[in-house]
């Protein structure tokens, strides 16, 4: 089920089996849709097809998995580039360090959260970014056996 | 368009408590690989906002490298009859 974030809430479930559902679905899709793709188009896919079982895998309640769902539901083939709307901001703790804005622009959704916020949402991330690398580096041994 | 507004997840109080950022890096820290970091020191909060980023780059490399691998081995692969012996050995 979701994660929902709290302050006091130190491990939130991550769930292996749908981030496996997910990701194996998305790669059936990419392989039945364009076994004759180049390969650049076909590893684009794929890494797009990482992201979003990522995202759909940890469900809407984190901020940086509303975001990359909503990015990659619109038309991820396409290069053009969003226009981002600027949201108010929430009164920051004055870290003004490059550190902070380097990992703002890493997790994404980061830009328009507060401290705070911030550190809770990398948490998470790295969390499922973590695990979607173990599984993918476990399919590479399966396939490669 | 959505008219998202963020709100911070902190407690109910505004002030955003010296104790709780301690306590969130700290979680950083632990999510962080052994050789990263010696999670018996405390380290200052900029090292592990430092290595967070540096792990973070890694993995989305990661990513990308792996994602060029399993295009190469899925080009010769039937995914459909693959797919039951995966999920066995991968939650078994």
């Amino acid at each position: 089920m979701t994660a929902t974030g709290s302050p006091g809430n130190p491990n939130p479930n991550l769930s292996k089996p749908m981030l496996v559902h997910h990701f194996l679905r998305a790669l059936a899709r990419v392989n039945r849709a364009a076994p004759k793709q180049s390969h650049a188009r076909r590893s684009r896919r794929i890494r797009c097809a990482a992201y979003a079982s990522m995202a759909a895998a940890a469900g809407p309640g984190r901020r940086w998995s509303r975001v990359l769902l909503r990015r990659l539901r619109s038309s991820p083939s396409s290069h053009r580039r969003r226009i981002s709307v600027r949201v108010a901001r929430p009164p920051r703790i004055a870290t003004a360090s490059s550190r902070v804005e380097t990992l703002r622009r890493l997790v994404p959704g980061g830009r328009s959260l507060g401290y705070c916020s911030l550190l809770e949402e990398t948490a998470d991330y790295v969390r499922w970014l973590d695990a979607q690398v173990q599984l993918m580096q476990s399919l590479v041994d399966f396939f490669s056996s | 368009m959505s008219s998202r507004r963020s709100r911070s997840r902190q407690s109910s109080s505004s002030r955003i408590t010296e104790e709780q950022i301690n306590d969130l890096v700290s979680k950083l820290q632990s999510l962080l690989p052994e050789a990263r970091i010696r999670s018996n020191d405390r380290v200052s909060a900029a090292k592990v906002l430092q290595e967070t980023c540096n792990y973070i780059r890694g993995l989305h490399r990661e990513v990308d490298d792996l994602s060029e691998r399993l295009s190469e081995l899925l080009a010769t692969t039937d995914m459909s009859s693959a797919q039951a012996a995966i999920i066995r050995s991968l939650l078994m």
